[in-house]
């Protein structure tokens, strides 16, 4: 038990609270499953809760949603253009589920659903995957134009052009590690100075007091993830606004 | 000392994966936590289900937000600088309307008072004119009455002459009977009395 409290990595581990079965494959409801269940029925009540009086005049709550609202839409409106709020709530969708799943995720004992690489790239896939498919769906072919920018030399344009396509195809890889990454490192930093305390603690009278500064750390780093959650999600929203624009607007 | 463990369990994914997927599907009837030693994150046993939930949980998010909470936060702040604009408009109006009635008053006011000063001019001027007329009167009569004191003056002085004549007429017979006892007619008398206050 003493190792499993000390144990960073064992905040990550799933469990199967309902197995389920299908096709040999493991659909299990998850804690994974559970906290996008939570993060999403806290997300989704957040803000129909608080903007259920539909003030003239907003509360503090109804400030927040509001606030949460009009920042996503003007990063999108800065991003792709007028064109780009058709997007709108897809990037709003993405911003409140990353940004609530990483805030949720801070609290102890809690799992963190943006800590798994597959949620984030799942999530990143659907943004390449969106992007690809309006892309193609609007532009057709002149979609490609993408990979191919103005004004370069005839020569250098194989080059450039094998450029853009590995920039392309590692955006998504980008995206979802960079949150992954972010998250995971933060918890396990976080678990650490924490476990420190505890093993320190446990040594007597000197640990007690050589604990303090592990301590300290820990509650830095707590306000440090907490910045980071909020960061992470709003750089997750303003590329996926960026890799909007491309669809929007493919010859740049 | 973190950092070791760290490294230890991540080197073990490749080597447990295969591991780690065979075991899930024999022990996917228990709630048996996945602590193959492969680092969780890592674990591909637990793709499918997190893959599956994540797509029914954000898909819900994302329909919801769509359908109720997008309109309705976009609707109010719609209302609201829809709002904002109609007051400001109003406003607008208000400051158009406070404007011409303060010009209307300004007028007003310039007009009072050139009224004003109109009625003065004029009440001044009547009364100057009252003032001239009532002095005319009084000098005219005053002349009248003038005129009438001198002819008085003169009808009493040729009054006096007359009899001063008369007298002397008689005074200068009555002197001639007693200095030279004859009688002298009167109109002698009278021409010489004539010649002599002249």
């Amino acid at each position: 038990m003493a190792a499993d409290k000390v144990d960073p990595i064992h905040q990550f581990h799933i469990i199967k609270l309902i197995p389920i079965n299908i096709g040999g494959y493991d659909l299990s409801f998850t804690n994974s499953a559970l906290f996008m269940v939570a993060t999403v029925i806290v997300a989704a009540a957040f803000l129909f809760l608080t903007t259920s009086s539909r003030s003239l005049v907003p509360g503090r709550l109804q400030s927040i949603s509001e606030m949460a609202y009009e920042f996503v839409g003007n990063m999108l409106r800065d991003a792709a253009g007028t064109q780009g709020m058709k997007f709108f709530p897809f990037v709003f969708s993405l911003f409140m589920f990353v940004l609530v799943a990483n805030l949720l995720g801070l609290f102890p004992y809690f799992f963190t659903v943006t800590s798994h690489i597959i949620v984030t790239f799942g999530l990143a896939a659907l943004v390449i995957g969106t992007v690809i498919v309006y892309g193609f769906g609007k532009h057709g072919l002149g979609f490609l134009k993408l990979f191919v920018p103005h004004g370069v030399p005839v020569f250098l344009l194989p080059l450039v052009v094998l450029i853009e396509i590995i920039s392309f195809v590692s955006r998504p890889v980008s995206l979802s590690v960079r949150l992954f990454a972010n998250m995971l490192a933060g918890h396990i930093t976080l678990k650490v100075f924490s476990g420190f305390v505890v093993s320190l603690s446990a040594l007597g009278a000197v640990g007690v007091a050589g604990s303090v500064l592990p301590l300290a750390m820990a509650v830095a780093l707590t306000a440090l993830e907490l910045l980071v959650a909020f960061l992470q999600a709003y750089v997750f929203a303003v590329l996926t606004c960026m890799y909007l624009n491309d669809a929007l607007h493919p010859g740049h | 000392m973190f950092v070791t463990s760290a490294f230890a369990q991540e080197s073990a994914p490749a080597a447990d994966a295969s591991h780690a997927a065979t075991e899930g599907e024999t022990h996917s009837g228990t709630s048996v936590p996945a602590e193959h030693g492969a680092f969780p994150p890592f674990d591909p046993a637990t793709f499918p289900s997190q893959l599956l939930w994540l797509a029914i949980t954000f898909g819900l998010f994302y329909l919801f937000l769509k359908r109720v909470v997008v309109p309705r936060v976009g609707g109010i702040i719609d209302v609201r600088n829809d709002r904002i604009s109609q007051d400001l408009d109003q406003a607008a109006k208000l400051k158009g309307e406070a404007d011409a009635a303060v010009a209307a008053y300004e007028q007003e006011l310039a007009e009072a008072k050139t009224k004003a000063n109109s009625i003065g001019q004029q009440a001044n001027d009547a009364a100057k004119a009252e003032a001239e007329t009532a002095r005319k009167k009084v000098e005219g009569e005053l002349d009248k009455k003038l005129g009438e004191a001198e002819a008085s003056i003169a009808s009493i002085k040729a009054n006096a002459m007359k009899e001063v004549g008369s007298i002397a007429e008689d005074t200068a017979s009555a002197i001639v009977e007693a200095l030279v006892g004859g009688k002298v007619s009167k109109a002698e008398i009278a021409a010489a009395v004539k010649s002599v206050a002249r």
